[in-house]
């Protein structure tokens, strides 16, 4: 009998005993930039990879297990994950997760959020009152996050507070240089016009001066309809615009006939990390970004 | 004693073995990161500044090149902002754009029948609670009003008003109102109040997230549509990377299939078993168990004017598996749902009948369902769903009375189609052949679902 029970502990010990800080993120980039200061004194999981809707994945069985063990939750916020996040809080029964406690981190409270409306009116698509929650691609915001999760990080496992730290400090150092060689090769995209599919892309907008003309959704987050996209051809058809853009996880059919019929580049751009074969980590993952709209325009 | 201590000791050296090794450099890396800190907050300060610098340079370069836009250039200040580390961090994780969160469903329908919807009734199941056929022709569904909020840092409540029509009349009942804790240790929390009990897949799920108009022909006979009643709840979370969820609750006993709050108003409890996971990034599933005992006392069925009468105790047994696919998991353009459950229920002790003196009763009845439901492309769902039941011989005594089972089992075989123009509607197409309380009758029905202000969960 007792050496059953010393038995059963053994077999158990590896699922319930594990040292690292564990931490579950809501989107895959916050799981790269997990990864770049945490290195492997953490374990990270993300709820979402790059080819799924962030907004539209469901409380699955999983996710709650995850919920249920992790030390730290970051997620992007302004409602992105307001379908499910709650849900996975409520099921997951882990106080030290809980919304107000250190081992919760709402990345989009550290930047400026774009965006924020007053007018929630539906009629409009389902606008995120809060601000646009797709704060990650603006590589300065992420490097705010950055020093906010690593601050989080060193708090919650102080043993490794010098590690984080340091891994910070490295990370800022290649980042700021990667922004300052990104900008300069994106000088040349500054007031090029943009079709996006949804708002997905304000914040890379904003941040290499490119305009948003238009969406190909009718209003946010209903997908495009024939007499949308017709009324599109209209306004754009004279090469009214530079690119349409999209993200992976988003039907290619509305883009490409826009692009048929206008001669405007349709091109995907990764989202996040994963998005597409290059962007493998946080760095690539914009390389591969500018790369695509260097190559696919007409500069 | 010493073998479990030994197991014990072995787990701690486990958890602590990392820790112990990063604290040897400990004193190094402190200076380390002492200068490491300075020079990050250096950096990005001066990044900011740069970027000042370069912000102020795109402006004036996009005023001239795009002034004609100028309404569709969003502001590109973005990095300018001061961080506030601690500031707002309880924002966005709930629906707080006001609060409490308020959310009300609209719900409707037209149904036709063949026959008369008033003489439904299904051989050896007499029906209780809620359930029941939809009315005839155009009637307004259930307008079901949430309000949810947190208390404060730990409890919770939901609120769940539905206002249905009874004979023409509106009536306000409160259909979900509870408190749930949400920092118990131990992976522990409790629910008190009332509440849809966590029974099978389906029975906590509000009418308005089911794949079909109404509830399979199992939940109806044996749960009167879905069991709700007052009481107490524990779920318990297992610390393992499977999801293993175990629950436990009692209630008063006063829904149908329990009846008259027997045992002084403890009357049934329930317990629950439910795992699932991940088959890669396209598959997951569910399955579970769970088991309901309901004591009736005088618990009434089948015709409401001239009802059944029964007295004993209700046992319940459930088994649930639900499989979902999408391409990557990415379900909002192409999904498929697989959902079954098979129930079981005894219920032993007597039957007054109208009209007849009391009968001991001791049957065994079973229900399943299976159904399945695609989204070949966005908006546009389409779904198939059979059900049946089936009763053990009640005994000679029951010759001629509404618990003797029919000559074939009740089944029914429905096929819908919905479509939904956001997250916030949805208008349904529904055909049933309906074998279980007519005979071969046709029904048709078409439905709306539209939720206003509080965002809806996504629950699997």
């Amino acid at each position: 009998m007792k050496n059953r029970i010393t038995l059963i502990l053994m077999l158990l010990a590896p699922l319930i005993a594990q040292a690292d800080l564990k931490i579950f993120v809501c989107e895959p980039e916050w799981e790269a930039l997990a990864k770049e200061l945490g290195g492997d004194r953490i374990e990270v999981s993300s709820a979402t990879n790059a080819l799924q809707d962030p907004h539209y994945i469901q409380a699955r069985p999983s996710l709650i297990a995850k919920v249920g063990r992790a030390d730290l939750i970051v997620c992007s916020g302004a409602q992105l994950e307001i379908g499910w996040l709650p849900m996975l809080l409520r099921k997951g029964n882990n106080p030290a997760v809980m919304p107000g406690s250190p081992g919760f981190l709402t990345a989009s409270d550290y930047v400026k959020k774009l965006d924020v409306s007053l007018d929630n009116d539906r009629s409009r698509g389902d606008v995120h009152p809060q601000g646009n929650p797709h704060i990650q691609t603006n590589p300065h915001n992420v490097l705010l996050v950055a020093g906010a999760m690593a601050e989080r990080m060193a708090e919650l496992d102080k043993a490794n507070r010098d590690f984080y730290q340091l891994n910070l400090a490295d990370f800022s150092q290649r980042w700021t240089a990667a922004i300052a060689n990104w900008e300069e090769r994106t000088s040349v995209l500054r007031g090029k016009r943009v079709i996006a599919h949804h708002k997905s892309w304000i914040y890379l907008e904003a941040w290499l001066g490119l305009i948003e003309v238009a969406t190909l959704e009718p209003v946010s987050g209903i997908p495009p309809t024939a007499s949308h996209l017709g009324s599109l051809l209209e306004r754009f058809g004279d090469k009214g615009a530079d690119y349409i853009i999209r993200a992976p996880f988003q039907s290619d059919t509305p883009s490409a006939w826009l692009s048929e019929r206008t001669g405007i580049p349709a091109v995907l751009l990764p989202l996040t990390v994963g998005g597409s074969d290059e962007a493998t980590n946080l760095f690539t993952w914009f390389d591969d970004i500018i790369n695509r709209l260097l190559s696919a325009g007409d500069l | 004693m010493r073998a479990p201590a030994l197991g014990v000791l072995w787990v701690c050296l486990m958890s602590s073995a990392v820790p112990a090794l990063a604290q040897t450099e400990s004193e190094l890396d402190a200076l380390r990161a002492e200068l490491a800190q300075m020079r990050a907050d250096y950096e990005l300060r001066i990044a900011q500044l740069e970027k000042r610098l370069d912000e102020a340079e795109k402006q004036a370069a996009g005023d001239q090149t795009v002034s004609l836009q100028s309404e569709n250039q969003v502001s590109t200040q973005a990095d300018l902002w001061q961080p506030d580390p601690y500031a707002g961090q309880m924002a966005d994780t709930g629906n707080r754009s006001s609060n409490p969160a308020i959310g009300v469903i609209f719900q409707g329908q037209v149904w036709s029948y063949g026959d008369d919807p008033d003489d439904y009734g299904i051989p050896g199941f007499p029906l209780g609670g809620e359930a029941g056929p939809l009315p005839e022709g155009l009637a307004l569904g259930e307008t079901e009003i949430n309000i949810s909020a947190n208390v404060d840092d730990k409890f919770t409540a939901w609120l769940t008003v539905p206002i249905g029509i009874e004979d023409g009349e509106a009536v306000v009942e409160i259909e979900e109102a509870w408190i749930e804790t949400m920092t118990l240790p131990a992976g522990l929390s409790l629910r008190m109040g009332r509440f849809y009990s966590n029974i099978g897949y389906l029975n906590d799920k509000h009418s308005h997230s089911w794949d079909f108009t109404d509830q399979p022909l199992a939940y109806q006979a044996f749960l009167g549509d879905q069991y709700l009643d007052d009481g107490l709840q524990m779920r318990w979370l297992a610390p393992t990377d499977l999801y293993l969820e175990l629950g436990a609750q009692v209630t008063r006993g006063d829904k149908y299939p329990a009846g008259g709050a027997a045992h002084s108003g403890f009357g049934s409890y329930a317990l629950h078993l439910r795992t699932g996971g991940d088959i890669g990034f396209s598959n997951s599933w569910q399955a579970g168990l769970s088991y309901l005992q309901a004591d009736a006392d005088e618990r009434e069925s089948g015709n409401e004017d001239d009802p059944l009468v029964f007295t004993g105790e209700s046992d319940l047994w459930m088994a649930e598996f639900v499989w979902k696919w999408a391409p990557n998991g990415n379900n909002k353009q192409r999904n498929f749902i697989f959902q079954a459950e098979y129930l079981w229920r005894n219920e032993t002790g007597s039957y007054t009948l109208p009209g007849s003196g009391v009968l001991p009763y001791d049957n065994d009845q079973q229900g399943w369902y299976l159904q399945a439901v695609y989204q070949p492309f966005p908006r546009w769902r389409i779904g198939f769903r059979y059900d049946h039941l089936s009763s053990d011989y009640p005994g000679q005594a029951f010759d001629g009375t509404a618990l003797m089972p029919g000559s074939s089992d009740p089944r029914r075989y429905s096929v819908m189609a919905d479509w939904s123009n956001s997250e916030f509607s949805r208008l349904r197409l529904q055909y049933t052949l309906d074998q279980a309380g007519f005979d071969d009758d046709n029904q048709w029905g078409l439905q709306y679902i539209f939720s206003i202000g509080a965002h809806g969960a996504h629950s699997f």
